[in-house]
């Protein structure tokens, strides 16, 4: 089941005009943003398939900005956030990508600084709904049938076992989980898919764990 | 938890509850929410339409110009008295134009179950309330009832315009509508799903061709006739008229009428009214962007 809420369907509440290309592009900028864990310099968005069509008519590129900017799908600040970004200096450029993706509306972000980068891949599935499908070049496996969470860590012993202890701790089973890194003691990424929503304070908890760099949502 | 419309109905009259309720009880389940949260967050929800709608009543204009003001120009035409096809059934029109308008303009909306067909489930609902005279829980029940059917076809089928074309957009909310009017007037769980297949069957092969790109044209128009089959077919269904094809399977029809529909027909703005003459012009006046851009 990849809607699992009724508040899937009926919501979110949102600044128009599209559900997929407005507030989808700004939970899946967020997303970026909260997995960047600070305000980028710069963004280079590519948009594929119907994004790359009818970005301008939907707002695509407004809202993705807007959720680089942190702003919730219904915030009224989405529609000035291209002026926002302008006066913070941040750069952005978008592209329009003529290869035909796996899902119609899909979008490439990648966001750095003077002092990093990150990219990933969100696709918008209808109604608002994101998936993230590839972070940092790693495709990420999942089912999108249960919620998700990304955690990126230092690649040391017993981080694996801090998060799953307290996922444990909140009575939240793992239905799939899986870890991957580039290189041994560098940066290293858990995907993990749970049978229950996680809460803040449970994200909050596990960013709290020694070598946990960032904890984001990316299937809810 | 129920898959499909079959299901929900045989788990509705098996407990003896109401399509609402289930979908409540659902929704407890998943989240692990309590009961009174839910209905709380529907609740805001609610709060959010009927502000849209109220704001679409005043008259508002999109930023391209191509939509707005048509709530207000049925409406006035309502206290004309001299309408042809019904007070109520403008009226649900009106408000599902007023909800459109205010997306289009970039105003707040709620998503039901998407932005470009958020106006049908709201229209119909605040029409109703004139003659039903709901209480504020009876009008959140019937959020959930929507929501329940629209569950349903969001993971049998599609929600998405550019997966599914507008069939799966204001054809899912035409049907959501349908089904929860059938129960805020009483009907049985079985009449919901009759009324939402009478109506998804004449949203079969709707395509999603928005004029530049822009959730204006021709969405706006769309939600308000996807409003009026939404009555139409519960009517049809409280006389006790009944769909030949079942609910899930016309959903199924759907879901494959979607995947076989061109790119071109879904939220690419590249097919159907979006590439007629008119369409290109106006693309062109708003962008500033020559004709036939691919």
């Amino acid at each position: 089941m990849k809607f699992r809420s009724v508040f899937d369907i009926i919501g979110p509440v949102m600044i128009g005009p599209s559900s997929s290309h407005t507030a989808g592009a700004a939970r899946i900028g967020r997303v970026a943003r909260n997995l960047f864990d600070r305000e980028p310099k710069w963004a280079h968005i590519s948009f594929y398939g119907s994004f790359a069509k009818t970005y301008k008519g939907h707002g695509t590129d407004v809202a993705i900005v807007g959720g680089l900017l942190d702003f919730d799908t219904f915030d009224k600040r989405i529609k000035e956030s291209l002026e926002i970004a302008r006066k913070k200096k941040m750069k952005i450029t978008f592209r329009e990508e003529e290869a035909v993706p796996e899902h119609p509306n899909t979008a490439k972000i990648t966001v750095g600084d003077d002092d990093g980068e990150l990219e990933l891949v969100g696709i918008s599935i209808g109604g608002g709904k994101i998936e993230i499908v590839e972070l940092n070049g790693f495709k990420l496996r999942l089912s999108g049938h249960n919620p998700a969470i990304l955690v990126v860590h230092d690649d040391r012993f017993g981080a694996i076992a801090n998060v799953s202890n307290i996922l444990a701790k909140h009575q939240i089973n793992i239905g799939q989980m899986e870890v991957s890194r580039k290189e041994k003691g560098q940066m290293a990424l858990m995907t993990i898919e749970v049978d229950q929503n996680l809460e803040d304070h449970v994200i909050a908890e596990i960013t709290a764990l020694p070598n946990i760099t960032q904890v984001a949502r990316i299937v809810d | 938890m129920f898959r499909n419309v079959a299901e929900l109905v045989e788990l509705a009259e098996s407990k003896q509850k109401k399509i609402s309720t289930l979908m409540i009880e659902q929704e407890m389940e998943v989240t692990g929410k309590s009961r009174e949260e839910i209905i709380r967050q529907m609740g805001v929800n609610l709060d959010v339409m009927e502000q849209a709608v109220e704001k679409g009543l005043q008259g508002v204009r999109s930023v391209s110009g191509l939509t707005g003001g048509d709530a207000v120009l049925l409406q006035n035409y309502i206290k004309s008295g001299n309408s042809l096809s019904g007070e109520l059934l403008l009226d649900a029109v009106s408000k599902a134009v007023a909800t459109n308008e205010v997306n289009a303009a970039m105003g707040t909306i709620c998503a039901t179950p998407t932005a470009g067909s958020a106006g049908v489930v709201p229209g119909t609902l605040f029409a109703l309330q004139n003659k039903l005279k709901p209480s504020r829980e009876q009008k959140i029940e019937f959020l959930f009832t929507a929501g329940a059917f629209g569950f349903v076809v969001a993971n049998n089928a599609s929600i998405s315009g550019a997966a599914g074309g507008c069939q799966a957009e204001v054809g899912s909310a035409s049907g959501m509508a349908a089904a929860a009017i059938v129960e805020m007037a009483g009907g049985t769980p079985a009449q919901s799903a009759e009324a939402m297949a009478i109506t998804l069957k004449n949203m079969l092969g709707l395509v999603c061709d928005p004029v530049a790109g822009l959730v204006e044209v021709p969405c706006v128009k769309r939600n308000a006739m996807g409003a009026a089959n939404a009555m139409v077919a519960a009517d049809m269904a409280l006389a006790g008229i009944t769909s030949r094809i079942p609910c899930d399977e016309v959903i199924d029809a759907m879901y494959k009428i979607g995947q076989t529909m061109p790119s071109a027909l879904r939220e690419t703005a590249q097919g159907g009214l979006a590439a007629t003459p008119t369409g290109r012009e106006l693309e062109a006046k708003i962008f500033g962007l020559p004709l036939n851009k691919k």
